[in-house]
């Protein structure tokens, strides 16, 4: 009986240390949250959607800039990095018979574990000192962040998808490359995009590789040559500045991206549910 | 009647390990060829073998000739995916594509396989369903998920699928094995009605099966040819002693 209540008290301190633990790791998130909530709600209104950022010291003024070089930024990265990496990932899981594809393996995970300022840094010097600070070059070093995690997501995606359904497609006498593009991928696509919009996500919020490649830059886009603004760097620009209209902008502007992060999520959620 | 398969001393590895061993038989046209035999004696291997299902496996390796109409389906110079348009397959268990619709996992070997004419893919899969038994059954539900079919349904859908590229030959691979009496009875109807203009092969470890659906019935035992002749004689007067331990239930 006395080693029974003793399990039972173990039992009940190790339930406390667990919710403490789950307890901590939370108030970071939620006081961002909080914070950000609090001070982001006030700022944002009509004009916070629809202008540019303010000149120096003036009051007034939004990120509609930032929001449309984001879009710009992100969607040109897409267009780099989600084909190549879809299409590793498809040679990783369907193709994968040969020694080559464990070392492309490999380095596809050494990749996804270089530092984006890094990835910044070699965009700086392979495009921008070509042709000076660009979008195009931003975009470059994205697409290079989302394609390891798009390649490694997408094998795992296909490689789940269950040999019945390959072989009974094989015995159907359809070639390979049209199995993989309707039948494999469409059984897959759920887990794909959740990968893609994963990747989507987390260059969403990268500053390092934006500043080395594209610098601050206030006003709209005027072509692929050129900067855009970017949502990360006008929270950095923005909070650092001596000016009470500026610092509000910024906080705002995080308030938007956590928004933006926080929209993809549910759409992940979304393509995942009622998955097994 | 001509053979419409001549196989001709066929081995099969996987890795270094030998599971089929000189086998030689010929195949009737129109008629069904019941392979019998324990656990792992290499029925599935071999019947993987007749449409080059086996060789995608990473190891596996295959030796010999199989003639098909004639011509070796393993010369250098046939392509697998054009054998395996003329060689069907059903497989143990049900596996419809369960993402598409009735119509399309029907439809899509005819799709797939170029053709593009609505009226034409349309009559296909109502003639490929009717041949199955099933159009009756899902006539109504054409755009509902294949997945959402019984196993027995979802295994004449799997056969409708197969029989809609018009093969010439189709392997049944313990089509039953995972499923009830009732709907095995239904598919063994079935078997027997597509023998009028299919050549069939069944593999199956359920000797009733064999004797009720069967022209014909190859033993197989180690990865041997045992005996090979008409059910009737295979059943009712075995010459191998092996033979008629085995339908005997002595062993299995």
């Amino acid at each position: 009986m006395n080693r029974y209540k003793l399990r039972i008290i173990k039992d009940q301190i190790m339930k406390i240390l667990v919710y403490s633990a789950l307890f901590i790791a939370l108030i970071p998130l939620f006081s961002v949250l909080y914070e950000v909530i609090l001070r982001g709600i006030f700022v944002i209104n009509i004009d916070f959607f629809i202008k540019p950022t303010p000149s120096i010291g003036e009051t007034g003024g939004g990120i509609a800039n930032a929001i449309q070089g984001t879009i710009i930024t992100i969607g040109l990265a897409s267009l780099m990095g989600v084909p190549i990496g879809l299409m590793s990932g498809i040679f990783l899981s369907e193709y994968s018979e040969t020694k080559l594809s464990l070392v492309i393996r490999f380095f596809n995970d050494v990749l996804s574990g270089i530092p984006s300022i890094i990835i910044g840094v070699f965009a700086y010097a392979l495009i921008v000192r070509s042709i000076g600070f660009s979008v195009i070059a931003s975009a470059f070093a994205l697409s290079i962040i989302m394609i390891p995690i798009i390649t490694r997501s997408s094998e795992e995606a296909l490689k789940l998808v269950p040999m019945s359904i390959r072989e009974a497609a094989i015995a159907l006498g359809i070639p390979k490359w049209k199995i993989i593009i309707t039948i494999v991928l469409n059984s897959a696509k759920k887990a794909i995009i959740t990968g893609i919009l994963l990747s989507l996500a987390r260059i969403a919020g990268e500053s390092a590789p934006v500043l080395v490649t594209m610098g601050y830059w206030r006003w709209w886009f005027t072509g692929l040559n050129k900067p855009v603004a970017n949502l990360a760097l006008n929270i950095f620009v923005f909070a650092t500045s001596p000016f009470e209209s500026w610092i509000a902008l910024a906080w705002g502007s995080a308030l938007v991206l956590i928004l933006f992060i926080l929209g993809i999520s549910i759409a992940v959620r979304f393509f995942t549910r009622g998955k097994y | 009647m001509a053979p419409k398969l001549e196989i001709e001393n066929l081995n099969a590895w996987f890795n270094s390990k030998q599971v089929l061993k000189n086998i030689s038989m010929k195949i009737e046209e129109k008629a069904v060829t019941a392979i019998i035999g324990p656990s792992g004696c290499g029925k599935t291997t071999f019947i993987r073998c007749l449409n080059r299902m086996h060789e995608l496996v990473p190891g596996a390796r295959v030796s010999g000739k199989v003639l098909f109409n004639g011509v070796d389906i393993y010369d250098n110079s046939i392509d697998p995916v054009l054998i395996r348009r003329k060689i069907g397959m059903v497989f143990q268990k049900p596996n419809p594509f369960p993402m598409m619709s009735i119509y399309d996992n029907v439809a899509v070997g005819l799709r797939l396989n170029g053709i593009r004419d609505k009226r034409i893919i349309d009559r296909i899969v109502r003639r490929s369903l009717e041949l199955a038994n099933l159009w009756d059954e899902v006539k109504d539900d054409l755009n509902k998920s294949g997945a959402s079919l019984s196993g027995g349904q979802q295994q004449r859908l799997c056969i409708a699928r197969a029989l809609a590229i018009e093969p010439e030959v189709l392997l049944m691979d313990e089509p039953c094995s995972a499923l009830d009496p009732i709907a095995t009875t239904k598919i063994e109807a079935l078997i027997r009605k597509l023998a009028e203009s299919y050549t069939i092969i069944i593999v199956t470890h359920n000797m009733q099966q064999a004797a009720r659906v069967s022209d014909f019935t190859a033993f197989l035992y180690l990865g041997e040819l045992i005996e090979y002749g008409p059910t009737k004689q295979i059943f009712e007067n075995p010459k191998n002693e092996l033979t008629k331990r085995y339908i005997t239930g002595k062993f299995g």
